[in-house]
């Protein structure tokens, strides 16, 4: 099918394309290269499809130009309709094809192997086709479920049912026997029944389907930064696995950057919360609710109320100011408006700085593209580590939508669900100001004695109303 | 046998090169990084094209159909919400 000749060349236009996607991944360490580092990786693509369209024997080129029409059309329309807030679930729904054509492919070429060329599979190709469905298919479903957590279609809290580990353990050893099964068994049967080697790895594929529903169903919403790069890392993985089966370099080297990436972010976001991957994936979070009393106890009578006109002139006398925003920003598409106001009070010579904890929001860096979208500058997007040194020098911090990441029991109290999780300390500003729309607990479920300390006002009110209010009364003072 | 050495050699090779890379990226842009390395999934691409194009089965051709399919979605859908993303950082010394 392909000449000697060819496979070099093409192997060699593999090379250049595993240059370019390191070289455009190496670009996005900085805002200022990234977008060309985007386009590199791109181009990189562009020309490993192109060579392999353009070397093989193409039998049905239809069926090929087809499938790019049709899925680029999708791809297209898709990626430009989309709402900056929508993002996590879009990336997660495009990482879960991905994850689900490596494990088609997979599953293409041991059917074309086992029955078509009515061979023996080797066993080092079933063992990647094995590993590259199940972790693919597990990759397809499971971000179809995040996607669909994200974007409210299914619940958003953790669905848990008794004996739940037992069903993902039996799902994955049937996924695994049908792959041990799909290698050994021309030896085992002696060819009597080679054909069925085919039907075993449907069975894996559908094992491995409904392992990814279970595996995502029991975890809860604000998990899923954890979840969607985990899957990402699943996704190149696949793709690696189907590198393997295919025999491409291409593909294990591009398959392998990008399952590090997922997993350097997945242990990033583990890190951010003081918790272990496994208790992620398998534990509970925020399952012992606080009590009515226990809230009480901490609340009553020590919650002060502010007003946007009280905010204002707060702000009036302030010299440094640090917002911090969390998913309550997101919801409310309060961005513009917080936007808005920094760059108001930026016009004013108050120094303004953004405080982003690593977890706040739906994905990695998720409150960072929010606040890129609505023309906030790079540079006054700070870390946590960054930030946190300078809230003794800060008058008035401004946290909205945001409240586990602003916990101060994560400092104090051992037994709390977010004990050792690194939070932002805005107690230590003058005046902290809390904007939400009621007292309830974020995810954790435990209350945040932060709202009942003397320098902290509640600013109750949907976010985006409320920072518009904050930004008129700002302009009208001014 | 010496082949698939070869490809795990590439493959620990790429894990490494990929690790060393990717920690220098600051978590401002940890969602562009995730889109676009989610666009380098798509990678994919190159082996639906290779089972859709040159199957003589149908089976085949019909799971590499739908591969193609899912995998340009992902290609073309994933490096242009990168673009977008991306396009709206501003400063930062530009």
């Amino acid at each position: 099918m392909v000449e000697l000749f060819s496979e070099t060349v093409l192997s060699l236009v593999y090379l250049i394309a595993a240059i370019l996607f390191i070289q455009g991944l190496r670009d996005m360490t900085h805002p200022r290269t990234a977008v060309r580092g985007n386009l590199t990786s791109a181009a990189g693509m562009f020309v490993a499809v192109g060579a392999t369209v353009l070397w093989f024997d193409i039998l049905r080129p239809e069926v090929l130009l087809g499938g790019l029409v049709v899925g680029a059309t999708l791809g297209v329309g898709l990626s430009t309709t989309v709402e900056m807030t929508e993002m996590p679930q879009l990336v997660g729904l495009f990482n879960g094809l991905g994850g689900g054509a490596s494990a088609l492919v997979a599953g293409a070429e041991v059917f074309q192997l086992g029955t078509v060329n009515g061979g023996a599979i080797p066993a080092e190709v079933g063992t990647a086709a094995a590993a590259s469905g199940i972790v693919g298919a597990v990759t397809f479903t499971g971000s179809m479920v995040a996607a669909g957590k994200l974007h409210g279609v299914v619940t958003g809290s953790a669905i848990r049912y008794t004996g739940e580990h037992v069903v993902k353990a039996v799902l994955l050893l049937v996924a695994v026997l049908s792959g041990v099964y799909m290698i050994v068994q021309p030896d085992v049967l002696a060819g009597v029944l080679q054909g069925s080697m085919v039907p075993s790895y449907w069975l894996l594929i559908v094992a491995a389907s409904v392992l990814g529903v279970m595996l995502v169903i029991p975890i809860g919403g604000a998990d899923m930064p954890v979840v969607i790069s985990l899957l990402n890392a699943y996704s190149g993985l696949a793709a690696a696995g189907t590198g393997f089966v295919l025999g491409n370099s291409a593909l294990i080297i591009a398959g392998t950057l990008v399952g590090a990436a997922g997993i350097i972010l997945t242990v990033i976001m583990c890190e951010s919360m003081n918790r272990s991957l496994a208790n992620v994936l398998f534990g509970g979070f925020g399952e012992a609710a606080a009590s009515s009393e226990e809230m009480d106890e901490i609340y009553e009578g020590n919650i002060t109320e502010t007003s946007p006109e009280e905010l204002d002139m707060l702000l009036d006398t302030a010299g440094r100011v640090v917002i911090v925003p969390g998913y309550g920003m997101a919801v409310a598409q309060a961005q513009h408006a917080v936007a808005e106001l920094a760059e108001l009070l930026d016009e004013d010579d108050v120094e303004v700085e953004f405080g982003i904890h690593p977890v706040a929001g739906r994905m990695p860096g998720h409150m960072n593209v929010l606040l890129a979208e609505a023309d906030v500058p790079y540079d006054k997007m700070k870390e946590l580590e960054e930030v946190n040194p300078t809230f003794a020098q800060t008058d008035v911090v401004i946290v909205i939508g945001s409240n586990d990441v602003v916990n101060p029991l994560a400092n104090t109290d051992d037994s709390s669900p977010i004990a050792g999780m690194p939070v932002l300390n805005v107690a230590e500003a003058g005046t902290v100001v809390v904007n939400k729309r009621s007292l309830s607990p974020g995810f954790s479920g435990i209350p945040n004695p932060l709202f009942a300390e003397d320098n902290c006002l509640m600013l109750f009110g949907d976010g985006q109303e409320t920072m518009q209010e904050v930004v008129s009364q700002y302009k009208e003072s001014h | 046998m010496s082949e698939i050495v070869t490809y795990l050699t590439f493959f620990v090779l790429a894990a490494f090169l990929g690790y060393s890379v990717i920690t220098k990226i600051p978590a401002t842009l940890h969602t562009p990084l995730m889109s676009g390395s989610n666009a380098i999934t798509g990678i994919t691409l190159v082996g639906a094209v290779v089972v859709a194009g040159s199957s003589s089965s149908t089976l085949a051709t019909a799971l590499g159909f739908l591969a193609v399919v899912m995998a340009t979605v992902n290609v073309v859908g994933g490096y242009m919400v990168s673009h977008f993303m991306l396009s709206d950082f501003h400063g930062g010394g530009d």
